[in-house]
């Protein structure tokens, strides 16, 4: 069907629509006796003209062109794509929850507010902090939140340090939330273990480091055994501790940020507390304090007094909004329900079974692929495709040849420490005969490299599409639709 | 045996196997590496775990709990706009394959996807008049900020102007974003509705990266751009607008108008208010700015057999490949969102989405004269979209508090941010609100301020 892989514009014709609006019961205005002329629309902007079904069908199309959780097993670490619950779908969407005005007075609104102060606690619960902020809309969002909230306790208490400590292997996020925070950022080696070097760590704080940054367990799937010597180090110097709780799918019930000594937290909702990805986006990520911390909280913040639920602005130590309203609330309801599905022997099952899981398939794998770090991993774990670059293959082929099994490969060339590194990460919510498939489809293609490589080198075979012209892409960027119409007088083609 | 929770497949059997092969006797063995003194010895303290049919349930009476727009007639905007969202939306964006996905990073399974975004992309140039939209940013207050964080890195310059006649959470957060990042942000005073151009004329210097105004503004009034811009290419500024995509539908496109970057929500087309979030902010610029804007892009390219497809485009930008030196920290975004608005731009179409801003300039003028009529004082003074002010004899919050009575949210009380504009209400009025329900208002507003 060529109708498959046109653009919706290009399915327009003049005079269809998609949607019906009532005639208008009041007398019409016309803003042209209203406005200077210069402020009226003259030429309509080219919005698509489509029937309903046309529409259902494009986008109907497109969806088959796109690979879900919900389509088939999607390994991409430090992402956390487990299973996206329905009944989050359902109640995210009562009109009660997405039929409400942020501004609407405070008494009508209760049910609401009552669920973010719950989640609030719940999540100050998990993580071992005092207090919570939902504003943040993701997780780079949280961690700028963060940074600016010990920017503003260290001034507070007459102190202006500029460092922000990052381990090598952290997400790219955390140098570039140091930077939009004002810290300039100072990179922290692994050590062969791949864990945070304590000696260059050492070597790099001082009294003008503000903050370590660290994901923990970290990006290579490893749990930071010496978090609580790395946490003297860093406050012994002043310094805070951040926690990128990318990870935190690794240790729900078996032990808090907080214990581990750090003094500021976010959580990803849309990785540990299941809300969908929705192909990029909206996640939400909400950050944790300890006290010393709370007055440095966004505004507002929701706070009860005596049954009822407020909205308080009234926190002159506030670093300020960081987020329209009161965050991405759709997003906050999803992960409540979750919380209250699983309550607390659920989420200690989930990390314990994330962490079996990762294990497994490690161990399973581990003949055929290079595996940089032998201790046992946390919720995901890290190979090396090195030894297959030697026969000519790269990580990136294998990822491509996945494809053709039905797979979304897991993320690649990424921690930056790794050679042609493949990080895994499996998630509680598969089963064990997904993960035996997976296994065996991963050692076949090993076992294609080494026989006849040049099947994996030309994957993917089965996509709608082969591999794309990503430098083309880039130096003669085409980043929207132009209309191209034959004049067919002379047969050119003439751009409008 | 059977597993406990519906969402972890795991029986007995399973983990006994897989303990085995790991020639490991208990799952604790797995988590080893946790030093002892960190450990949790007791569960968690949260609610215990709730079956799906009581959880239904008990959602339901949380959200019931709640006045809501079905039940009542809602008079509220500033930012967040009660529109109608066709049916086909919801029913488009909850095919999981969308939902369910992550950002496009393997193009070859991902091109529904990219596709959507590069189509959400092309109607964003359309309705502003610009030569490149970016896949999206957390909410208009956000990308307010981050327009004014790309003027300020490519100009070198200290300082931002903004008209106090945007929204009061933009100018919040744009003081937050710029206190991390060590610029200045002036603000310029109002003539009554709209920014006063004369103190523009003083405050903007060679130092200034960018006149920051909103349109139509938070008061709902037509700022004319034209001359906001003449004095911003004066001192070589940039000219930054943030615009409500709907009003775009009758007013000129920004980028007609000399907009360098122009920024906005997409909330009107297709996004529920959802108690202000998620919704899903926009972010274009002109062709010179396009290898500085924040967050992901999608372009147009071919694969090997020449046929086109879409890639995620221009990533040196970003946060992933740049690290510290990247042109902003975002890496989610709303991208279901921005496809939701995509999907109800598609439905209302080229010449829907001028009726529906019709019918908003329709209700809100009707109701206007109206009140007019009976005596009530409109602040406006420019023309206005689907927003106005309108002074009252008592404060807002009292009259609020008497509407409900009536089934009735009333407006946004001014007075909490301008001082100004104590006792003052700016009020919306959507395609949503019917004649009926106008009427209804307007004698539940007189009966309440001549009590």
């Amino acid at each position: 069907m060529i109708e498959n892989d046109q653009l919706i514009f290009e399915m327009s014709r003049p005079g269809r629509i998609g949607s019906s609006l009532p005639p208008s019961d009041v007398e019409t205005t016309n803003l042209s006796n209203k406005l200077l002329k210069h402020l009226i629309r003259e030429v309509p902007a080219e919005l698509p003209e489509v029937s309903e079904l046309q529409l259902v069908r494009h986008y109907t199309a497109l969806s088959n062109k796109n690979h879900g959780i919900d389509n088939g097993f999607y390994p991409l670490g430090s992402c956390t794509m487990k299973y996206n619950p329905k009944i989050n779908e359902d109640v995210a969407r009562f009109e009660g929850f997405s039929r409400i005005h942020p501004y609407q007075p405070v008494e009508t609104v209760q049910g609401a507010l009552k669920l973010l102060y719950e989640l609030q606690q719940d999540l100050a619960e998990i993580t071992g902090m005092d207090a919570v902020t939902l504003q943040p809309s993701a997780g780079a969002q949280g961690e700028w939140t963060g940074l600016m909230m010990v920017k503003a306790y260290l001034e507070h208490n007459g102190e202006k340090r500029t460092k922000v400590l990052v381990p090598d292997s952290a997400h790219g996020t955390n140098p570039a939330s140091a930077t939009v925070a004002g810290f300039n950022t100072v990179t922290i080696k692994s050590n062969e273990n791949g864990l945070v070097d304590l000696e260059d760590l050492k070597l790099h704080v001082d009294g003008d480091t503000a903050a370590l940054m660290l994901t923990n367990p970290n990006t290579l799937g490893l749990f930071e055994k010496d978090i609580v010597e790395i946490a003297k180090i860093v406050h012994e110097a002043g310094g805070l501790l951040y926690y990128d709780g990318a990870n935190a799918n690794a240790i729900l019930g078996k032990t808090t940020p907080g214990a581990m000594g750090f003094d500021i937290v976010h959580l990803n909702l849309h990785k540990t507390f299941t809300t969908p990805h929705g192909g990029g986006g909206p996640g939400a990520g909400p950050v944790g304090v300890k006290k010393k911390l709370i007055p440095y909280l966004p505004i507002p913040r929701i706070e009860e007094y005596e049954g009822n639920y407020l909205l308080n602005s009234n926190h002159p130590l506030s670093i300020g909004r960081v987020k329209g309203y009161y965050g991405n609330f759709g997003i906050l309801v999803r992960a409540y329900t979750y919380i209250r599905t699983m309550g607390p022997e659920g989420l200690q099952q989930v990390s314990e079974s994330a962490v079996l899981h990762a294990n497994y398939l490690r161990k399973k794998l581990e003949p055929y692929f290079d595996s940089p770090y032998t201790q046992i991993c946390k919720h995901e774990f890290v190979l090396s495709g090195s030894r297959q670059k030697n026969l000519g293959v790269r990580t990136l082929d294998m990822a491509k040849r996945l494809l053709d099994f039905g797979y979304h490969p897991p993320t690649i060339y990424f921690p930056l420490n790794v050679e042609e590194c493949l990080m895994i990460e499996p998630t509680e919510t598969e089963s064990k005969e997904t993960l035996d498939a997976f296994a065996d489809t991963m050692i076949q293609i090993s076992k294609e490299v080494e026989e006849n490589p040049s099947i994996v080198l030309d994957a993917p075979y089965s996509t709608v599409i082969g591999r794309l012209d990503e430098v083309k892409a880039a130096r003669q960027p085409i980043l929207r639709y132009t209309k191209v119409e034959v004049n067919k007088k002379d047969n050119e083609t003439v751009l409008l | 045996m059977t597993s406990t929770y519906r969402y972890l497949p795991d029986t007995e059997q399973d983990k006994q196997e897989m303990l085995e092969f790991l020639e490991v006797s208990s799952v604790g063995a797995l988590f080893s590496d946790i030093p002892k003194e960190i450990r949790l010895h007791n569960h968690l303290n949260i609610p215990e775990s709730i079956p799906e049919p009581l959880l239904y349930k008990k959602m339901h009476l949380l959200a019931s709990q709640n006045k809501n727009a079905n039940h009542y007639s809602i008079f509220l905007g500033a930012g967040t706009y009660d529109h109608y969202i066709p049916s086909v939306v919801n029913h488009m964006i909850s095919r999981s394959e969308f939902y369910t996905a992550y950002t496009p990073y393997q193009p070859e399974i991902s091109q529904g996807e990219l596709q959507a975004i590069f189509e959400f992309q092309t109607m964003v140039c359309e309705l502003t008049g610009m030569d490149v939209a970016n896949s999206s940013m957390y909410d208009s207050f956000t990308a307010f900020a981050e327009a004014a964080s790309l003027a300020i890195a490519s100009s070198k310059r200290t300082k931002v102007l903004t008209s106090k006649a945007v929204h009061p959470e933009s100018r919040a957060i744009l003081h937050t974003v710029a206190q991390g990042q060590g610029y200045r942000v002036e603000e310029v005073e109002l003539t009554v509705d709209y920014t006063d151009l004369e103190k523009l004329k003083k405050q903007i210097d060679e130092d200034t990266a960018a006149v920051m105004v909103q349109y139509p503004n938070f008061f709902g009034s037509i700022e004319d751009l034209t001359e906001i811009k003449k004095i911003a290419d004066k001192k070589g500024a940039l000219l930054i607008v943030s615009a409500n995509p709907l009003a775009l539908a009758l007013l000129e496109a920004p980028g007609k108008l000399g907009a360098d970057i122009v920024v906005g929500d997409m909330q009107p087309f297709g996004i529920p208010m959802s108690f202000g979030g998620p919704h899903c902010g926009y972010f274009a610029v002109q062709k010179n700015l396009m290898r500085k804007v924040p967050g992901r892009i999608v372009g147009q390219t071919t694969d090997e057999k020449g046929k086109r497809g879409f890639v995620l485009t221009l990533q040196a930008r970003e946060q992933h490949i740049r690290r510290e030196k990247a042109s902003s920290n975002i890496c989610s975004n709303q991208a279901l969102n921005a496809l939701a608005s995509a999907i109800c731009m598609t439905a209302l179409g080229k010449h829907g989405v001028r009726q529906m801003a019709q019918l908003n300039v329709d209700k809100t003028n009707y109701m206007v004269t109206k009140l007019q009529g009976k005596g009530f004082k409109i602040v406006n003074q420019a023309p206005f979209f689907n927003e106005f002010v309108v002074e009252l004899p008592v404060s807002v919050k009292s009259v609020n508090a008497e509407l409900l009575h009536s089934s009735i949210i009333g407006g946004f009380d001014l007075g909490s941010d301008y001082d100004q504009y104590k006792r003052h209400m700016l009020i919306a009025v959507t395609e949503q609100r019917t004649k009926e329900e106008i009427d209804q208002f307007i004698c539940a507003l007189e009966a309440i301020c001549n009590d």
